[in-house]
């Protein structure tokens, strides 16, 4: 096991360059390892589109004033019930609660800020911590249908 | 027509200009800024513009593909044109739905349905 030092509670630990291949790579990883473990297509749907939103946040609003290069952190466990994921970038962080509600009339029009309401409604629980340069979310695999 | 590296397939049924997207998974940031230039150059080229875009092969996209679909919203209105969506899988139109843009866009299950739709 590394990566141990900095998180040792997730299994995987990436430095991502902004480099699509690479992000492209590591979902289909990603997915390939769910499917293994028997998350539907709707389950993987919701991990990976969370994924793609973090991501996007980190290196559109965290790393907006940064230099292009510097790496955002991922990191993620996978299991048959539940899929763990940190995205960590190294801006100077935002506070969630100022994020405005892009579901109302006046925003609605608005052409970004869906990110985190959308991790929101697809994760089953979501937790900033640091100046708000990280986000942790967890997906719990729902029940199988009777 | 498309140009060579052109993320849509493009074609025309009367006055009403069909776009549908190549890839799969519309989230690569420089992709969608492409697509959004391309379709705006759609938009532009006349007045009152019909545009029917079908997702028939799409299936991921992201908050900034909704982003551009705004823009390419707001751009079809001001040219007094008619936008309709369709073919749109079960799981992206919940999308919509959480974003509340299903009620912003006419969407429409199949491409004959929504080029019915069209006045």
């Amino acid at each position: 096991m590394s990566h141990q030092s900095h998180h040792p509670r997730y299994d995987v630990s990436v430095m991502l360059t902004g480099d699509r291949a690479q992000i492209d790579q590591i979902e289909q990883d990603i997915m390939a390892r769910l499917e293994q473990f028997a998350y539907t297509k709707a389950s993987r749907f919701a991990v990976k589109l969370s994924i793609e939103e973090a991501v996007a946040n980190a290196f559109n609003h965290g790393h907006k004033h940064l230099p292009p290069g510097v790496p955002v952190r991922l990191e993620y466990s996978l299991a048959p019930d539940e899929v763990r994921v940190a995205v960590e970038d190294q801006g100077p962080g935002f506070v969630p609660a100022d994020v405005p509600d892009p579901t109302m009339d006046e925003n609605i029009e608005q052409p970004s800020g869906r990110g985190i309401m959308l991790i929101r409604a697809y994760m089953s629980s979501v937790a900033f911590s640091g100046t708000g340069n990280r986000i942790e979310m967890t997906y719990k695999k729902p029940a199988p249908k009777a | 027509m498309a140009q060579a590296d052109s993320r849509l397939r493009v074609r025309r049924q009367d006055s009403i200009t069909l776009v549908e997207f190549i890839d799969r998974n519309i989230l690569d940031e420089a992709n969608i800024q492409s697509i959004g230039e391309e379709i705006s150059a759609l938009i532009e080229a006349e007045s009152g513009p019909k545009l029917l875009i079908s997702f028939s092969n799409v299936d991921h996209l992201s908050s900034a593909a909704l982003g551009t679909l705004i823009t390419i919203r707001n751009k079809v209105r001001d040219r007094s044109g008619q936008l309709r969506l369709a073919n749109i899988d079960p799981q992206i139109y919940e999308v919509f739905v959480i974003t509340r843009l299903h009620k912003m866009f006419s969407i429409h299950e199949t491409t004959d349905d929504a080029l019915k739709s069209f006045e």
